[in-house]
């Protein structure tokens, strides 16, 4: 993911009881910062967490998980009004 | 990190999903029903996120396989529609024809396409049917608990194959993708598979380019989705990845097999007729009786009775087109009138025969079981067949230059005629049924007729050989010969009855 006028930040946020433990985003994840935690959710499955920095928006873990909403990706900008265009970019 | 006004979702729930599951029973209405690690889910995923980017929810149908997939409807937020067995692409079908705009997707697993549907499958597809098929090839029965499917690979060890499966026994795995690509009709086949994030981005790809194909009416698209089913499989989900990478892969190599879209026009069939009146018009189209008057009535008390004629002879005698030639002269003369042939193995070579009722009320059923008022015999074999179903004083007319004279009880009313060789003296053995119409033609008139309705009977006939015999004009006036023919014979045997009477 390349910048425009700064490095964009992303940020992911996994549903604890959305997720059904598959830990197919942790093996996904090319910058290794999901992890599987110990906790169950309440279908009693463990569930994956974000560990808090490092997410560069590839959307891996998004298209890996089977789970419509377990995953959602967001684009953090810092000014206001940073509005960058939804586009259907390939991704890596 | 706290969420803020600017945080914005780059990839998030699709619009394509309905935002909680109300029609899923339970607590959870907000996951799917899938396992953990399903393919399943990866691939709804991918569908309903092209079907709200291409903007098609309002006119999108999804055929719902019988599978694990097969609540897939309470999750799009589009029409879906549950098929039987394997059925989807000939409900697909439907769904196009009937309305050419319609996206109809078609998502079937292995067991759904590659077993049971497969006919229906590729028929379809040798169409050239305008529908997308997603193909979930996970090489086992999923929903039913890890039996073995025809893609299961070689020495896969399954439910039903416990010691792995054996090509000497059970055959090599089917391979999908490449029996639809040496097709004709399809546009677009490509196999890929959800091993990796890559495999995954291609998957996406491929599954939008079968809904642009739709979109645009190309024709039938197919993506093949080598899937994992970590749970029946017993595997986690790297060794799930690992498994399709290392050895589904192997025996099922990923690629586009076929993409000739550009090349294709799109498709124009027919359109559809919703119009009632039209419908009916089609069906049911109106043949004007020729020569007799709408207002001719029988006034013979004796037709107010169903009359059965059985005919029987071997096949290629006439005798479906005699039965005809009865039932038409019944509908000139304003019968109701039914006429059934058997067909069968009979027909070639045995034994064929029809049924005829005329009657001045409706016809309830066509069927003549036993007991017929009037049977015609044209072969030895039926004779010996269809005599004990002849009724209580019925009428037996046969073909006296083939058939040894029957024994039968005295109530019966015979007639005989040499019809194979009066036809013969004719000119055609063809026209035998004609001759036999003509000795029918008498023993009518003396059993079902009275008074006024005697005159003009011979006309009836005439007509009705006319009319059956529209296409082929000129056998119609050796028929007419064959008919007078007949006719003058059994009139002889009148007056001089058959010894066997």
């Amino acid at each position: 993911m390349t910048d425009k006028k700064k490095v964009k930040k992303y940020f992911v946020k996994i549903e604890p009881d959305e997720c059904k433990g598959c830990e197919r985003c942790v093996n996904a994840c090319p910058k290794a910062v999901l992890k599987m935690g110990t906790e169950l959710n309440f279908m009693g499955f463990p569930f994956a967490y974000y560990v808090g920095a490092g997410c560069v928006g590839c959307s891996a873990c998004f298209y890996n998980c089977p789970e419509p909403g377990a995953v959602t990706i967001f684009e953090v900008s810092d000014d206001a009004d940073g509005d960058s265009e939804k586009e259907e970019d390939e991704e890596d | 990190m706290t969420e803020n006004t600017n945080m914005k979702v780059k990839y998030g729930r699709s619009k394509g999903f309905f935002e909680t599951f109300e029609r899923r029973p339970g607590a959870i209405k907000k996951n799917m029903h899938y396992c953990p690690g399903c393919g399943h889910g990866i691939v709804h995923k991918l569908i309903a996120e092209s079907i709200a980017d291409f903007d098609i929810k309002d006119r999108t149908i999804m055929i719902a396989p019988v599978g694990c997939s097969v609540f897939s409807y309470y999750y799009y937020d589009y029409f879906g529609i549950s098929a039987p067995h394997g059925r989807a692409p000939a409900v697909a079908t439907g769904l196009v024809r009937a309305n050419p705009d319609n996206i109809v997707v078609s998502y079937q697993g292995d067991g759904d396409l590659g077993a049971i549907g497969f006919n229906n499958f590729i028929q379809a597809a040798n169409r050239g049917e305008n529908i997308a098929v997603f193909f979930v090839n996970n090489g086992i029965y999923g929903m039913t608990g890890g039996q073995m499917a025809p893609t299961t690979l070689p020495g896969q060890k399954t439910a039903t194959s416990p010691t792995g499966r054996s090509v000497t026994n059970e055959g090599y795995p089917l391979k999908v993708s490449e029996m639809v690509a040496a097709l004709d009709a399809p546009i677009y086949v490509e196999r890929v598979s959800l091993s990796s994030t890559k495999n995954i981005a291609r998957t996406r790809k491929a599954i939008r380019k079968a809904f642009q194909n739709t979109i645009d009416k190309k024709g039938f698209s197919m993506v093949e989705i080598l899937a994992g089913c970590p749970v029946n499989m017993k595997f986690n989900s790297r060794e799930m990845n690992e498994f399709i990478e290392n050895q589904m892969q192997h025996y099922f190599p990923l690629g586009c097999f076929k993409d000739i879209a550009d090349t294709r026009d799109p498709i124009k069939r027919p359109e559809g007729i919703f119009d009632k009146q039209k419908v009916k018009d089609i069906l049911y189209p109106i043949k004007v009786a020729k020569g007799v008057s709408a207002d001719f009535k029988n006034e013979s008390k004796i037709f107010q009775k169903e009359r059965k004629i059985k005919i029987a002879g071997f096949g290629g005698q006439g005798v479906l087109s005699l039965g005809m030639m009865i039932a038409t002269m019944g509908k000139l003369r304003n019968f109701n009138v039914t006429w059934l042939p058997s067909y069968g193995p009979e027909m070639r070579g045995g034994t064929a025969n029809c049924t005829i009722i005329t009657s001045r009320q409706k016809v309830c059923s066509p069927i003549v079981d036993k007991l017929c008022n009037l049977l015609i015999v044209l072969n030895q074999p039926s004779m010996e067949m269809f005599l004990p179903e002849l009724k209580q004083n019925g009428v037996l007319l046969y073909d006296s230059s083939t058939i040894a004279p029957p024994k039968c009880s005295e109530d019966k009313i015979i007639y005989a005629v040499k019809a194979s060789d009066i036809a013969k003296k004719i000119g055609s053995l063809k026209c035998a049924n004609s001759v036999i119409l003509g000795a029918l033609s008498v023993v009518m008139k003396d059993y079902f007729l009275e008074g006024k309705d005697k005159k003009d009977f011979d006309r009836a006939f005439e007509e009705a050989i006319m009319d059956c015999f529209a296409d082929k004009q000129n056998v119609i006036q050796m028929n007419i010969e064959a008919f007078y023919a007949g006719k003058e014979a059994v009139e002889a045997t009148l007056t001089n009855p058959h010894p066997g009477v």
